[in-house]
């Protein structure tokens, strides 16, 4: 068993439930799933989320590009989510198959710390950068939206990206 | 309980615990014996400055079996650009930024 990639740790003032939505409901989704290439649109995750149905991390635009496809592995809604993650190409390959695993702990009534840890990445580099700079972002973005209601605004994500070029 | 970003801070107003997070950045998911190995100074000096950082939340630490890993947690760095950089004129800034590299070199901090 070889140690995690990356392991993302992010406390929310809300619900484990709504945690869930948001990871799960597309409707939820495409209001802050926004990774940090600015010119890629927003994403949702379509799934029935039983275990062995098949997930796809989607363009929430017109259209519908899958990005990333995997496998449900566990789904224990609203503790436990783990998917595996792949490019569309390589959905067959499960040895190209990273995994994710969200744990959501509810620390109290309205505290709940999510855990996102990804393991499995080492032999793609370039996956891994992506993973690398995208991960806290939604997470980051996720907490704002559940904590304030409002995502953050895309001219914001899109100022940081100039920024950071 | 909840780390704020009171906590962050602090935890970053130190150049030991930043220096403990580069060590992250560059090898992530390491016990406390190899982070040890890069600084000069105790194992309990290194402890207290980790537990800061935890409680910080800017590391996260996973049990693998019987070894303790630290991994780098950015999150809350996110958080504070969020809450301080993004709602200032961001694009001022990083113009200021590029002459900055411009006029010094850009020896570090490469992203």
């Amino acid at each position: 068993m070889t140690k995690p990639s990356y392991v993302y740790v992010t406390y929310i003032q809300t619900t484990a439930e709504r945690v869930w939505r948001a990871i799960v409901d597309p409707d939820v989704t495409r209001t802050y799933w926004m990774g940090p290439n600015a010119n890629v649109p927003a994403h949702v995750n379509v799934s029935d989320w039983k275990p062995g149905s098949r997930w796809e991390h989607q363009r929430a635009d017109d259209t519908r590009a899958v990005d990333i496809a995997g496998t449900v592995v566990e789904s224990t809604p609203p503790r436990r989510l783990v998917i595996s993650w792949a490019r569309p190409a390589d959905v067959a390959d499960t040895s190209k198959h990273s995994r994710v695993t969200f744990d959501i702990d509810a620390i109290s009534d309205a505290l709940v710390r999510l855990t996102v840890t990804h393991e499995g990445l080492e032999q793609d580099e370039k996956m891994l950068q992506g993973i690398s700079s995208g991960w806290p972002m939604v997470l980051s973005n996720l907490k704002t939206m559940l904590e304030t209601g409002r995502a953050l605004p895309r001219v914001a994500v899109e100022a940081a990206e100039t920024a950071k070029a | 309980m909840k780390p704020d970003l009171d906590g962050v801070f602090k935890a970053l107003a130190d150049p030991t615990r930043r220096r403990l997070l580069d060590q992250l950045h560059r090898e992530n998911g390491q016990t406390l014996t190899a982070l040890c190995a890069h600084m000069d100074m105790t194992r309990q000096a290194v402890t207290q400055h980790l537990q800061i950082l935890v409680d910080a939340n800017l590391i996260a630490v996973v049990w693998q079996g019987r070894e303790k890993l630290h991994y780098l947690n950015p999150v809350p760095l996110y958080e504070i650009q969020d809450r301080w950089i993004n709602k200032f004129e961001r694009s001022r800034l990083a113009a200021l930024r590029d002459l900055k590299r411009k006029l010094e070199g850009d020896d570090h901090d490469k992203t």
